[in-house]
């Protein structure tokens, strides 16, 4: 087996293999959302969908003025 | 009255989501009375009347699992239902696997009530039910997953939305949680007694391992999934940025399964392990104030809903009450501060500060939104939820500030030495001196069980308001029909 496998098989530097991993998956993450222009449009895309489901929900909007208090308030 | 709510009632399987909300406000109701019972107990203990069902030793898990599990779990999976439902657009996966997903939730509530007040406990904080409860659990959890995900996997929309994430990772890690801490064999078949896999510090471990993630999937992780829907659909906005929702999502999600050892400082767990604890309790910090600033952020040019609309007070403020707890939860698992804090009524503030001003009232937010459309109607009154806003944030302001003091005074008494190195204060003296803040505790939990009295009321008038309605639509299409 290769040292470097070795090394990520030892039990004393399960910490620090952690940490790569981890570090590295979270780093990938954040260029993976924050990088690209037409993927940002993208993502940021997808935050209208809970208001596309009710288009014609008479409450929609939320807010006062959509409320109103029934007859006897 | 909204026209595509009764298309939406044909097209969702709501009936199931109406059961959930009305056992959530039964639960919530119930669970919040009696905390406020117990509170009232430990202020004046002769209050037991003698009677060891109703000491304080019994019915405190009976107030945690009705708050937790009765009201906080029925919401979820009230507005979990309706989320999942309406941002995939499309029905529940399948309606008699959601229908055991109710029966099942409930009968393992009544069972726990019920065992807790006769003196069966499995003695595991937040995880008192016996085993034959916990194994009703685990069916009812695998069905509510096999629901959520077949209801995904047969979405007509190309992306799964943000809130789902966070439910799906709430259903998942609870499974988890569920069984790895209810591990334990039974005395006999026919016994309710049983003896947990774990034993010494590993139980330790194990059990806060289990009681904060609990903290973080059920109450934090799920509730926010409530957040990213029902915020923007009240604020009448998207959220504020969906790339950091991904990012919260994924953060939040890593830094909670570390910490459940901040509760064990100072105890016989490896120094390494509560240090690390501690370590990731602090940067925990960043996603947990990214998702708030997300949250509020949404309303951002839009602030004077918070002057009109009370609903959106309500969510707001469970926002920030979220910031508040999750910036003061790192603080306190600093083992400097933990070593004053720890085993004082200030853990207990700060646990409310939390569940009932983020959990409570993000749901109460959440419901006074999704009920209305539930039955096809509006609201039956805006001003008591702004009489119920009131009485909430009054008593939340007043438990947390009671505990505070209590908390602290109480670290500090129990530290305190005099000249020639002996305690300064007896115990008997730190128990007097709590006397007036747990009156003033028992007094803010009677202002919030009063608003969700009040919420329980508007909530009755609005589904008796939708049944009018509905009677008299049918009658005027009758009349109609007849005509023709």
């Amino acid at each position: 087996m290769p040292d470097w496998m070795l090394w990520i098989t030892s039990h004393g530097n399960s910490k620090i293999v952690a940490l790569l991993l981890f570090f590295t998956t979270f780093c990938a993450i954040l260029i993976y959302v924050y990088t690209g222009k037409e993927r940002g449009v993208r993502l940021e895309s997808y935050k209208y969908m809970p208001l596309q489901d009710d288009e014609t929900d008479l409450n929609a909007a939320g807010g006062e003025e959509e409320m109103h208090e029934s007859g006897k308030n | 009255m909204a026209q595509t709510g009764i298309g939406s009632a044909e097209q969702y399987n709501y009936e199931i989501i109406k059961k959930f909300a009305i056992m959530a406000l039964v639960w919530g109701l119930l669970g919040m009375a009696t905390g406020v019972y117990i509170a009232a107990e430990l202020a004046w203990p002769a209050l037991n009347f003698n009677i060891p069902e109703i000491t304080f030793g019994r019915l405190r898990p009976v107030h945690t699992t009705l708050v937790i599990f009765g009201f906080g779990g029925s919401a979820l999976f009230a507005t979990s239902y309706y989320v999942v439902q309406r941002t995939c657009q499309t029905r529940l996966y399948s309606d008699w696997m959601a229908g055991f997903t109710f029966w099942g939730w409930q009968t393992a509530i009544v069972a726990g009530v019920i065992s807790y007040v006769l003196g069966y406990t499995q003695s595991r904080e937040y995880a008192e039910f016996e085993w034959p409860i916990d194994l009703i659990i685990l069916v009812t959890w695998v069905l509510y997953f096999t629901v959520y995900i077949m209801t995904v996997r047969r979405r007509s929309q190309p992306h799964i939305y943000v809130a789902n994430w966070f439910y799906i990772a709430f259903i998942l890690v609870i499974a988890l949680l569920h069984i790895f801490n209810n591990l334990a064999v039974p005395v006999s078949m026919f016994s309710l007694k049983s003896y947990s896999l774990f034993s010494g510090v590993q139980d330790a471990m194990t059990q806060w391992w289990y009681g904060h993630n609990a903290v973080g999937f059920f109450l934090t992780a799920a509730f926010l999934g409530m957040m990213y829907y029902f915020v923007p659909k009240q604020a009448g906005r998207p959220v504020y940025s969906y790339r950091l929702s991904i990012v919260h999502f994924w953060s939040l999600a890593f830094l909670y399964m570390w910490v459940g050892a901040h509760h064990l400082h100072w105890t016989a767990l490896p120094d390494w392990t509560s240090t690390l604890a501690a370590t990731f309790s602090i940067m925990l910090l960043l996603p947990s104030w990214g998702g708030m600033i997300n949250g509020i952020m949404t309303l951002s040019g839009a602030w004077d809903k918070l002057r009109t609309d009370p609903i959106m007070l309500f969510l707001i403020t469970s926002l920030s009450f979220y910031g508040m707890s999750t910036f003061e939860g790192p603080l306190m698992s600093l083992k400097s501060v933990n070593a004053l804090s720890h085993y004082t009524d200030w853990t207990i503030g700060h646990v409310h500060s939390g569940a009932l001003g983020w959990v409570a009232m993000v749901s109460f937010g959440s419901f006074y939104h999704m009920v209305p459309r539930l039955y096809d109607t509006r609201l039956y009154s805006t001003r008591l939820v702004y009489v119920h806003f009131w009485l909430a944030t009054i008593g939340i302001l007043l438990y947390i500030t009671a505990m505070w003091v209590a908390g602290i005074f109480q670290g500090l008494m129990l530290r305190s030495f005099d000249d020639y190195g002996n305690l300064a204060y007896t115990f008997v003296e730190t128990v007097v001196f709590l006397h007036s803040p747990y009156v003033v505790r028992a007094l803010g939990g009677l202002f919030f069980v009063s608003g969700v009295a009040v919420m329980a009321y508007n909530m009755i008038m609005t589904i008796r308001k939708a049944r009018v309605e509905a009677a008299e639509l049918d009658a005027k299409l009758a009349a109609k029909m007849a005509r023709i």
